[in-house]
C-alpha cells in the first residue's frame, strides 16, 4: 500500500484498473465486501460466457433425445434444479437468463452514459433556457416511480410482441429513459464546476472552440465518477428488467431466458408448494445484484471522503488520501459534515 | 469557488431540494417551491399522453380486431380520437383541470371512481410498508451506528444491502412459501376474505382504509382478518425501504456522533445508549425526512410488484391489468395520479424539511 503506486494506477481510470486499486487501499470489513462483490459480479460474468457449455439444455428447449421434459418436477439427476410448469430446465434458464441480463445492462447503460453525458455537458457548460429545460424535465422524470416509466415505455416500445431483440432493446430504451437523468444531473454539475476552474478559462483565453474545451478538458475530467455509477447503475437495470419481466412486459420465454419472467410463471407454483421453480431465479438475481451493489458500494465507500479523508483530482490529493488511509476509523471526525441536503441546495 | 471544490460529489443518496428561491422567509420559499410542483406534473402528462398516443388512438388499441372496422371507425369518431392529436391533448389537459379523467375503455366506469377505489388499496399497503420500513430501519440503523465497524454493524449493512438486492417479488415468494405454504399461519394472497369483503361494503361512510374502517366499527374478527392478509405484503415492500433507511440513520447518525456537543455529553458521563437515542439520532433525523420524499416514488413503484405479487388489488395491480387490456385511458389516469401524489408528496417533504431546518430554505 505505498504511495507511490497508487496515482499512478490510477490514470488508467476507464481501463479496470481502479478496481485493482480500490483493493489494495481497502481493510477489513470493507476488503472482504469488495471481494465478495468481486467474487460475485465474477462468476455472474463467467455464467454468461459460459452459459452455452456448461447449461445442461437450451434455455427454450423442452423435450430431448429421450422425450419431452416432464412439467413441474422437482430437481432431479436429470435436472438438477427441477422443471417448470411450462417443461423448461430450471438450471438451463438460470444460466442463460445471465446473458439476457448483460446484454440488457451493456445496451441500456451504454445508450443512458452517451445520452446523459453528452446533454449533461452542453447543459452545463452553455447554460441559459436549455439548461433550464433540461433540468426542469430531468427532475421530473427523476422524481417520478422509475418502473412505471420502464412499464410505459415498454409497452410503447414493444407493444406487445417481443422477439429476443425486440424484448431485449424495448427493456434497454426503457431503463435508459429512466437512467438519462441520473447521468445528465451528475455531469452536469461537475461540468458547471469545472467551467469555472483556471484550465478551463485559460483555455478559453488561448481562443480553443466550445467544443473542443468540451472534449478535451471538461469530458475527461467530468467523467470521472462513471465507472462507479456504472456499477451502482447495472445492479438497478437488472431489478428493473426482472420488474418489468414480471409484471409481463419483458421478453418472451422462447426467445430468451429471463429471471423475473420466470419468477412470474413461479407466483402461482408456490400456493401449490413447488419452490424451485422461482427460489432459484430469484438467488440468481439476488446474488447479481448484490455482487454489483457490493462492487459499486465499496468503491463509493473507499472514495467517500468521510471514510477516506480527501479524495478528489489528481496526484497531489491522492497523497493526502493514502495519509488518511490507516486512520480510518478516526476519518470520520475530521471529515465534512454529513450532507443534510443543503450544501446541494445553492447548486441545484 | 473553493468552497464549491469541497463539496462532496453528489451522491445518490443526497437529495437536492428542487427549489430555485434564493433568499427570503419560509412563506417565500414554500410559496416557490409550490409553484414548481406545476411544471413537474404537466411534463409527465404531456409525456403519457403523447407516449401513449404514439401507439395509435385508444379504442383501436384496446378493441381493434374485435370489431368491425366500420363500427371501430364510427366510434372513434364518436370520441374524437381523430381529431388532430394536438386539439385532443390541449382537450386533455382542460380536462384534467376540472377533475374529469374520462371513462376507461374496457369496463366503462369513470376514471376518478376507479382511482379512488383502488387507490385507497395502495394507500393502505403503503402505510402498512412505511410501518414496517421505519419501525425496522431506524432502530436497526442506530444500532449499526453504535456498534460502528463490529460483526453487528457488519451483518447489519450486508442485511441492507440484501434488502435493496431482493426483489419485493421474491421477498414475497419467499414469505408466501414460508409462511403461507409450509407453516400455512397466513393467507396466501389477497386483501381480505370474501366475507370480510362483504362487511367492509355494507359500513357507512367507509375510509377504503379497511383497518381503520373495522377498527371504527369495533368489529375485531374483521380486524384480524385484515391484519394477517396485510402482514406478508406489507414485509415485503417494507423491508425494501427499510435497508435505505438503515443505511441513511447509520451514516447520519455516525456523523452526528463525532460532533462536540456528543464528547461533551459522553464527558459528563451521559451513557452511550442516551448518547445515541437522544443527542445524536434527532439532527440525524433531517435527512431521513427528506430522504422519505424519494422513497414514496421507489415504493410506489414497488407496491406495483408488491400489488400483483400478493394479489392486493390497488392501483398498481389494476394498471397491470388495463396495460395487458390496452385500456390507455384507464391507464393514463393512473400515471398522472402516481405523478400527482409524487409531486405533492416531495413537496410536502421539501416543507416539512425547510420547516425543521432553516438552512434549506435559502
Amino acid at each position: 500500500m505505498s504511495t507511490a503506486t497508487i496515482p499512478g494506477r490510477k490514470k488508467s481510470v476507464l481501463s479496470g484498473l481502479p478496481v485493482i486499486s480500490h483493493v489494495n487501499k481497502s481493510v477489513g470489513l470493507q476488503r472482504g465486501m469488495l471481494i465478495t462483490g468481486l467474487v460475485l459480479t465474477g462468476l455472474f460474468l463467467l455464467s454468461t460466457v459460459l452459459a452455452p457449455l456448461i447449461a445442461p439444455y437450451g434455455y427454450s428447449q423442452l423435450s430431448d433425445a429421450s422425450g419431452a421434459f416432464p412439467t413441474q418436477q422437482a430437481p432431479s439427476g436429470k435436472h438438477l434444479l427441477g422443471t417448470t410448469v411450462g417443461g423448461y430446465d430450471v438450471l438451463s434458464r438460470v444460466l442463460w437468463g445471465s446473458q439476457t441480463a448483460v446484454t440488457v445492462i451493456v445496451v441500456a447503460v451504454a445508450m443512458s452514459i452517451f445520452l446523459g453525458v453528452a446533454l449533461g455537458l452542453l447543459s452545463g457548460y452553455f447554460g441559459g433556457w436549455l439548461d433550464r429545460v433540461l433540468v426542469v424535465i430531468a427532475d421530473a422524470i427523476y422524481a417520478f416511480p422509475s418502473l412505471l416509466l420502464a412499464i410505459v415505455m415498454s409497452i410503447v416500445i414493444s407493444r406487445g410482441q417481443s422477439s429476443f431483440w425486440g424484448g431485449i432493446l424495448a427493456c434497454a430504451f426503457s431503463i435508459t429513459v429512466v437512467f438519462v437523468p441520473q447521468y445528465f444531473r451528475v455531469i452536469r454539475a461537475e461540468t458547471i464546476r469545472l467551467k469555472a476552474e483556471p484550465f478551463v478559462e485559460s483555455a478559453m483565453v488561448l481562443g480553443a472552440s466550445s467544443l473542443r474545451i468540451i472534449t478535451r478538458h471538461i469530458f475527461k475530467n467530468a467523467t470521472r465518477t462513471l465507472p462507479l455509477m456504472f456499477t451502482l447503475n447495472a445492479s438497478e437495470a437488472i431489478l428493473t428488467l426482472a420488474g418489468l419481466g414480471f409484471l409481463g412486459f419483458g421478453i418472451e420465454p422462447s426467445s430468451a431466458a429471463e429471471w423475473g419472467f420466470d419468477l412470474n410463471k413461479a407466483m402461482a407454483d408456490a400456493s401449490s408448494g413447488i419452490w424451485w421453480t422461482g427460489v432459484f431465479p430469484g438467488i440468481a438475481i439476488v446474488l447479481t445484484v448484490l455482487g454489483l451493489t457490493l462492487v459499486g458500494e465499496s468503491i463509493n465507500d473507499l472514495n467517500d471522503p468521510r471514510l477516506r479523508g480527501r479524495k478528489r483530482a489528481g496526484g497531489k490529493a491522492r497523497n493526502k488520501a493514502t495519509a488518511g488511509t490507516d486512520g480510518m476509523n478516526t476519518g470520520a471526525t475530521t471529515a465534512p459534515e454529513p450532507e443534510t441536503g443543503s450544501p446541494e441546495a445553492g447548486k441545484a | 469557488m473553493t468552497t464549491l471544490i469541497e463539496v462532496p460529489d453528489v451522491e445518490p443518496d443526497a437529495v437536492a431540494p428542487k427549489s430555485k428561491s434564493a433568499g427570503g422567509g419560509l412563506g417565500r420559499y414554500i410559496v416557490v417551491r409550490f409553484f414548481l410542483i406545476i411544471p413537474t406534473i404537466f411534463i409527465l402528462v404531456t409525456l403519457v399522453f403523447f407516449l401513449m398516443r404514439v401507439i395509435g388512438d385508444p379504442i383501436t388499441a384496446a378493441q381493434g380486431g374485435r370489431l368491425p372496422p366500420d363500427v371501430l371507425a364510427q366510434r372513434i369518431h364518436e370520441a374524437g380520437y381523430d381529431r388532430p392529436i394536438i386539439i385532443q391533448y390541449l382537450e386533455y389537459l382542460g380536462q384534467l383541470l376540472t377533475g374529469n379523467f374520462g371513462t376507461t375503455i374496457t369496463d366503462r366506469r369513470p376514471v376518478i371512481e376507479m382511482l379512488s377505489t383502488f387507490g385507497a388499496a395502495t394507500l393502505e399497503l403503503s402505510i402498512n410498508a412505511l410501518i414496517v420500513a421505519l419501525a425496522v430501519g431506524i432502530p436497526l440503523g442506530m444500532i449499526a451506528a453504535q456498534r460502528r465497524d463490529k460483526a453487528t454493524d457488519a451483518f447489519l449493512r450486508c442485511f441492507a444491502i440484501l434488502c435493496y438486492a431482493t426483489p419485493v417479488f421474491f421477498s414475497g415468494l419467499l414469505l408466501k412459501l414460508t409462511f403461507s405454504v409450509w407453516l400455512g399461519w397466513l393467507p396466501v394472497a389477497g386483501r381480505v376474505s370474501t366475507r370480510t369483503e362483504l362487511t367492509m361494503g355494507q359500513l357507512a361512510a367507509p375510509s377504503g382504509i379497511y383497518w381503520l374502517d373495522a377498527l371504527r366499527s369495533g368489529d375485531f374478527t374483521a380486524l384480524g382478518d385484515i391484519v394477517s392478509h396485510a402482514v406478508l405484503p406489507a414485509i415485503a415492500l417494507g423491508l425494501l425501504t427499510a435497508g435505505v433507511f438503515l443505511r441513511l440513520v447509520r451514516t447520519n447518525v455516525i456523523g452526528t456522533l463525532g460532533k462536540d456537543y456528543v464528547e461533551a455529553g459522553r464527558s459528563r458521563g451521559v451513557s452511550e445508549f442516551r448518547l445515541v437515542t437522544k443527542h445524536a439520532y434527532k439532527p440525524a433525523l433531517i435527512p431521513i425526512i427528506t430522504v422519505m420524499g424519494l422513497q414514496i416514488a421507489l415504493m410506489l413503484g414497488g407496491a406495483v410488484l408488491t400489488e400483483t405479487t400478493f394479489e392486493w388489488k390497488g392501483l398498481g395491480y389494476q394498471l397491470v391489468q388495463y396495460l395487458n387490456a390496452r385500456d390507455f385511458v384507464a391507464v393514463q389516469g393512473i400515471v398522472v395520479l402516481l405523478a400527482v401524489i409524487v409531486a405533492v408528496t416531495n413537496f410536502i417533504v421539501d416543507v416539512v424539511a425547510a420547516l425543521i431546518d432553516p438552512r434549506v430554505r435559502y
